[in-house]
């Protein structure tokens, strides 16, 4: 893995909300066509990691290089760079007035200055892919929250990222529609897709995850493969974590 | 029964009928039509501003840096502050301190109640406004700013179409509120449906007819606005189904 080419490199990362701390000093560097997973008690910092990498959270000291260019610096315009991470958020955040369709072509129409023609062809097929091309003038409160999720990532993908941020995209699912929305992500890293997952399902950080990085207190206090994070845990906080979750 | 009946058609002849009265009706209603419209333009210029100063710096004052936070700061402390004195203070006061102080040069009594409520209505509407785009999910925002859409992209695709679904009844109920609080435009000597009514009350000494027919075309005006906006409102809820 260590041979590919870096895609994010996170430096000293630090957070603070109102003078308490999320983030305290987190470096790593995320390559081309990884699964990073992050594990952690909930108020460990994952989230906020997460929300960092694209700016949805401004980070308050350390340095994000993406595709060589440092997005923390105050000159850079952070939309373009948002152009190129995809982000999927644990309430899916479709936008609920429009169509599926017009959720996934409204960013490459405006942004990226496709034609509506050439957009609505690259989401129809993404759709397919996902099994919802009959939804695609449907409006989202007319689907499931599987569903929903699903359109979510597709929507991201419209945009030809370079990584895929999820922040938890499991978790305000019923039960019954995890394996749906995680079937798509699997098949996004079997496509060799960068991707930064934020998630309870250890199951997934085991089977899909390149390596597993367990945050907690803000810090990352263990790191590693699968294997070694879930068969050799060192630290005494992540096998108490892992006795609790598994 | 018809000895009460005719004591009504009297009175009808008496206040409407005779003298033409009913044309100082017709131009008193053409007067208070006049005035609510251009204070609801004024109000809603007012408040489409104030409410886009308001909500943009509560959204983006953590992001914000160097002279842009000090100016929006500012800008956000001098609405606040118009807020605060606009709906602070009875409106008739307002009405009178700009006839008899700000506006004093002017003689055009409808003008000056016009802008006098638009000025009003536009405080009110401004917290409408601004109460709609705070209620949408702070997801929105994300998800639009996730995509690689700026601030002003992201409201202008996908917060403001959702929030003006929202605050369409709010907006069109202070709307029919200002229509009857023009009412009071008598004050500054603008001849106004209600002081036509007035005018007529003290030539014919018969109150009941003259006021309660200014009451039914009241009335009557503000059922006809809350009928089209319940047409507007299915229309709109329909768009998304």
């Amino acid at each position: 893995m260590n041979d590919k080419e870096i895609l994010i490199s996170v430096k000293n990362l630090e957070k603070k909300f109102n003078g308490v701390t999320a983030l305290k000093s987190v470096s790593t560097d995320i390559r081309k066509g990884e699964v990073v997973v992050m594990i952690g008690p909930s108020g460990s910092g994952k989230s906020t990691f997460l929300r960092c990498l694209n700016l949805l959270e401004m980070p308050t000291g350390g340095t994000i290089t993406f595709n060589g260019v440092d997005i923390t610096d105050k000159k850079v315009d952070i939309n373009i760079h948002r152009q190129k991470m995809g982000m999927v958020f644990q309430h899916f955040n479709l936008f609920p007035h429009m169509t599926i369709l017009k959720n996934m072509t409204l960013a490459p129409m405006k942004l990226q200055k496709k034609s509506e023609q050439e957009a609505t062809a690259e989401a129809m097929k993404l759709l397919e892919r996902v099994g919802l091309a009959d939804r695609a003038n449907a409006y989202p409160s007319q689907l499931s929250g599987g569903q929903k999720q699903r359109i979510a990532i597709v929507r991201a993908l419209c945009m030809k990222p370079d990584v895929m941020l999820f922040d938890e995209p499991t978790s305000a699912l019923d039960p019954e529609m995890v394996g749906e929305v995680l079937d798509v992500m699997k098949e996004l890293a079997e496509d060799h897709m960068t991707m930064v997952v934020v998630t309870h399902e250890m199951g997934f950080a085991r089977e899909v995850g390149d390596r597993v990085l367990f945050l907690e207190d803000g810090i990352i206090m263990e790191e590693g493969t699968p294997d070694d994070i879930f068969n050799h845990p060192k630290t005494e906080r992540l096998q108490s974590f892992l006795a609790k979750v598994l | 029964m018809s000895e009460w009946f005719t004591k009504i058609k009297a009175d009808f002849y008496l206040n409407f009928i005779k003298e033409n009265r009913w044309k100082l009706i017709l131009s008193g209603l053409g007067t208070t039509l006049k005035i609510t419209l251009i204070a609801i333009i004024i109000g809603i210029i007012i408040g489409v501003v104030l409410a886009t100063i308001r909500s943009t710096y509560d959204l983006t004052k953590d992001e914000m840096r160097g002279g842009k936070k000090t100016v929006m700061g500012l800008l956000n402390t001098i609405a606040r502050v118009y807020l605060t004195v606009i709906r602070g203070t009875p409106v008739v006061i307002q009405l009178l301190i700009i006839w008899f102080i700000i506006l004093a040069s002017s003689d055009n009594g409808v003008l000056v109640a016009a802008v006098a409520f638009g000025i009003n209505s536009g405080a009110y509407v401004a917290e409408i406004i601004r109460g709609g785009i705070m209620s949408i999910d702070r997801g929105q925002m994300e998800a639009g700013r996730s995509l690689g859409f700026n601030y002003i992209e992201t409201m202008r695709y996908i917060i403001i179409p959702q929030a003006f679904k929202n605050v369409l009844p709010s907006l069109a109920n202070e709307f029919i509120a200002l229509l009857k609080e023009t009412s009071v435009a008598g004050y500054v000597a603008v001849n106004d449906l209600t002081r036509a009514g007035n005018i007529i009350r003290g030539k014919t000494f018969s109150p009941f007819m003259p006021l309660v027919g200014v009451a039914l075309i009241y009335l009557v005006m503000v059922m006809i606005l809350t009928y089209f906006v319940g047409v507007l409102e299915r229309r709109l809820r329909n768009s998304e189904r």
